[in-house]
């Protein structure tokens, strides 16, 4: 096991993360940040108080649940049974700018899941895939519009996000 | 993907719901938590999600049903399956086709999931010993109704939080009754304590055997639970004289607003419809704001699309 990202490094990476963002998105437009279950949730939910500190104005956070939008639901070989939870997003995701947070964007399947599941929620003005670890691998033609760390982990290692609200601490590690 | 899910390793593994007796406790939790990520389609823009996309459902109804068939049908749709809606009347059953042979008949041309209701109890059971196809039961004689069973106990945790503790009367026609059985089964495995209520004519054989108690006086009981579930009378199935007059029955088990005055204040008020108004209840109770009625047939929705999901995804994975 090695530990790759330690708590000051991912705040370092939420900070620019936020700092970019609001660098590249008009002043008029609205965000929002709607992360994928379950890190993605506590990492969109960091994101939305820095951007909201920084901008001076609230931007809502929500929770997207993919689960039945994966493309292995129905395969044999899929990982396992997903329980399905809730999806919580307490408003209109019409004209804004979405921006979908994850942990790790590795094989890219996740995110075309969570890119469906939004559509089926409304019309964003534009949806922007934001990363806390961008990992080597891709099998869909996706890329994040704003990564943190870059790895080329092996495809046999496993990248575990921790964060303090779901594992008690932050750390990134490979095992 | 998912490379870093870890949380609870229960695993669903029936691609069957034939009833509520067989589950345990934690199959049962397992449901009412799935059904609530399904909750939101149904008030989203796009009402429709797509784990069941390419997969056929038959709902094969013996008995006449409305809501059950509806709400199954809709479910499914919800799902992004397609609906093959199968009926007595319009079929070759008229034409004295058993019930394997309609089976096996239909599963030749690729269907994945069968929602059955039939007259006969075991139905179900037997259709999926006979059958590679995922089997649900909606309604088997008067044995079992696992799905009414199971969005009586999700529409009861959602107002209450828990059944653990709850003191719950069943009222009417227990004999005739397969939502009493389900309800029955659901409600004492989660924690509540189930009281069946009517008159000693309309009371099942044997109910000394079931997990429940037995009292013969709505208003001895009318005070001290947190639950009502009237049921209709079930005139299609009635033989004989059970009661003397409706007159008389209403008067004794009907839930009349008098009657409501004693309750608990924060009662609820359940009925798996159809409601047969002025009999079993009056109607300022039926419309009353105890009733949970509307919110039964809503959540109703929900917990079918989590069952077609979880059985599908244990077909899925070869079970």
């Amino acid at each position: 096991m090695k530990v790759i990202l330690n708590s000051e490094q991912i705040e370092q990476i939420l900070e620019d993360l936020a700092g970019r963002i609001i660098s590249e998105t008009p002043g008029e437009l609205d965000i929002a940040a709607i992360g994928i279950r379950s890190r993605g949730e506590i990492l969109a939910q960091r994101l939305s108080a820095l951007l909201s500190q920084r901008l001076g104005k609230n931007v809502p956070y929500g929770t997207l649940d993919i689960t039945l939008y994966r493309d292995d639901l129905n395969s044999p070989q899929g990982t396992g049974q997903p329980q399905v939870r809730t999806t919580e997003i307490g408003f209109d995701i019409d004209d804004k700018i979405i921006i979908l947070v994850d942990d790790v964007l590795y094989t890219g399947r996740s995110a075309r899941a969570a890119m469906d599941a939004l559509i089926d929620l409304g019309r964003p003005k534009a949806i922007k895939l934001a990363v806390l670890v961008d990992r080597v691998g891709r099998e869909f033609p996706i890329q994040a519009d704003y990564a943190g760390y870059k790895t080329d982990a092996e495809p046999g290692k496993l990248v575990q996000v921790n964060l303090v609200e779901s594992d008690g601490k932050d750390e990134v590690v490979i095992e | 993907m998912a490379l870093i899910r870890k949380g609870k390793s229960f695993k669903w593994h029936r691609k069957h719901l034939l009833g509520l007796r067989e589950l345990s406790a934690e199959e049962i939790t397992y449901i009412l938590d799935t059904a609530k990520g399904f909750e939101q389609i149904s008030t989203r823009s796009v009402k429709k999600a797509p784990p069941l996309r390419g997969k056929v459902v038959v709902n094969l109804f013996f008995e006449d049903s409305t809501r059950t068939r509806t709400s199954f049908a809709l479910a499914a749709n919800r799902l992004s399956a397609d609906v093959i809606e199968f009926t007595k009347k319009a079929s070759a059953v008229s034409k004295g086709e058993t019930l394997l042979d309609t089976a096996r008949n239909l599963e030749a041309m690729g269907i994945d999931i069968v929602v059955i209701r039939h007259s006969a109890g075991g139905a179900p059971k037997l259709l999926s010993r006979n059958i590679n196809a995922c089997v649900i039961n909606a309604g088997d004689g008067f044995c079992e109704h696992p799905t009414q069973g199971l969005l009586d106990v999700y529409t009861i945790r959602k107002i209450k939080g828990t059944l653990e503790g709850l003191k719950i009367a069943i009222v009417g026609d227990i004999a005739h009754s397969r939502v009493a059985r389900s309800d029955m089964w659901a409600m004492t495995k989660l924690g509540a304590e189930v009281i069946f209520v009517g008159p000693p004519t309309l009371m099942p054989g044997r109910v000394s055997e079931l997990p429940v108690s037995v009292s013969y006086s709505l208003d001895e009981v009318i005070e001290k639970v947190d639950v009502i579930n009237m049921l209709r009378i079930q005139f299609e199935r009635l033989g004989g004289n059970p009661f003397p007059s409706i007159r008389e029955y209403s008067h004794y088990f009907g839930l009349t607003v008098d009657r409501m005055k004693k309750a608990k204040p924060d009662i609820m008020v359940m009925h798996p419809g159809p409601i047969n108004r002025g009999l079993e209840m009056e109607s300022e109770v039926a419309d009353g704001r105890n009733s949970v009625i509307l919110e039964q047939v809503t959540n109703g929705l929900a917990v079918r699309m989590a069952v077609l999901f979880l059985v599908n995804q244990a077909a899925a994975q070869g079970v």
